[in-house]
């Protein structure tokens, strides 16, 4: 069975379980959808993109906001970042699977992740400001995949 | 089956996945099982702890066997037959 997962937030323990998720669910033998829109989007950002001239505020979004999952923040107990920091060396200290090694596994079992072009439009992310391998469509691609799913959540 | 019974178990594989956590474990039996075939028995090795009822679930969603496991030196050895 298809399982299908939104990804709206963009903090680290969130994009973090996400994945942990979907790579379970692909592991198990699921198709898996993941659909990145707004501040999901954030995970998929290349660390170093390519520049792009940008109206004002979108550049200030795109100045602003964390570039990739190294940069995301922690959901509670964010503390300016230190959280993340702190949440990360705990993780490697308990074996826990980095979020950029759960991101890459998650390519490897072939799950389908779909970018909301919209929250592109919005955020001003061009298609080549995002990682490889993605695709690029709207909530009618996300409701026809979320139609033959049994589960589905929202993040 | 019982822990005697499974300690005398010769796997046609054994996956390593000690050290890794949830869900490395199951990603490693996904990756393993494609190597033994139809009838033979796969070991998981694993320390994290959840690994005791996530095999178990994988195994029951894939269509195999799961045995059971045995505690080893500091890991669980978990055994699965291949069933389809």
């Amino acid at each position: 069975m298809k399982k299908t997962i939104i990804l709206f937030s963009g903090d680290f323990d969130k994009v973090l379980a996400a994945f942990i998720i979907a790579n379970g669910a692909a592991a198990m033998g699921d198709d898996v959808t993941m659909f990145f829109t707004f501040w999901g989007l954030n995970a998929l950002r290349k660390p170093v993109g390519p520049q792009h001239k940008k109206s004002f505020l979108q550049g200030m979004f795109g100045g602003m906001m964390p570039r990739g999952p190294q940069k995301l923040g922690l959901s509670k107990m964010n503390f300016g970042g230190m959280g993340a920091k702190m949440m990360r060396r705990v993780m490697r200290q308990q074996n826990v699977t980095s979020l950029e090694e759960l991101m890459r596994e998650a390519k490897d079992q072939g799950i389908k992740m779909i970018a909301c072009t919209m929250s592109m439009d919005v955020l001003g992310f061009k298609e080549d400001e995002l990682i490889d391998g993605l695709e690029f469509a709207g909530v009618a691609t996300y409701l026809g995949e979320a139609d033959e799913s049994n589960a589905n959540l929202f993040i | 089956m019982s822990v005697t019974e499974l300690s005398t178990i010769q796997p046609n594989k054994t996956v390593d996945a000690r050290g890794t956590s949830c869900p490395g474990p199951i990603l490693a039996a996904k990756k393993g099982i494609v190597d033994v075939k139809v009838g033979e028995i796969m070991a998981v090795l694993a320390t994290d702890s959840g690994t005791k009822k996530d095999l178990p679930a994988w195994a029951k969603k894939m269509g195999h066997d799961y045995l059971g496991f045995i505690e080893e030196q500091g890991h669980f050895k978990l055994f699965v037959k291949r069933l389809k």
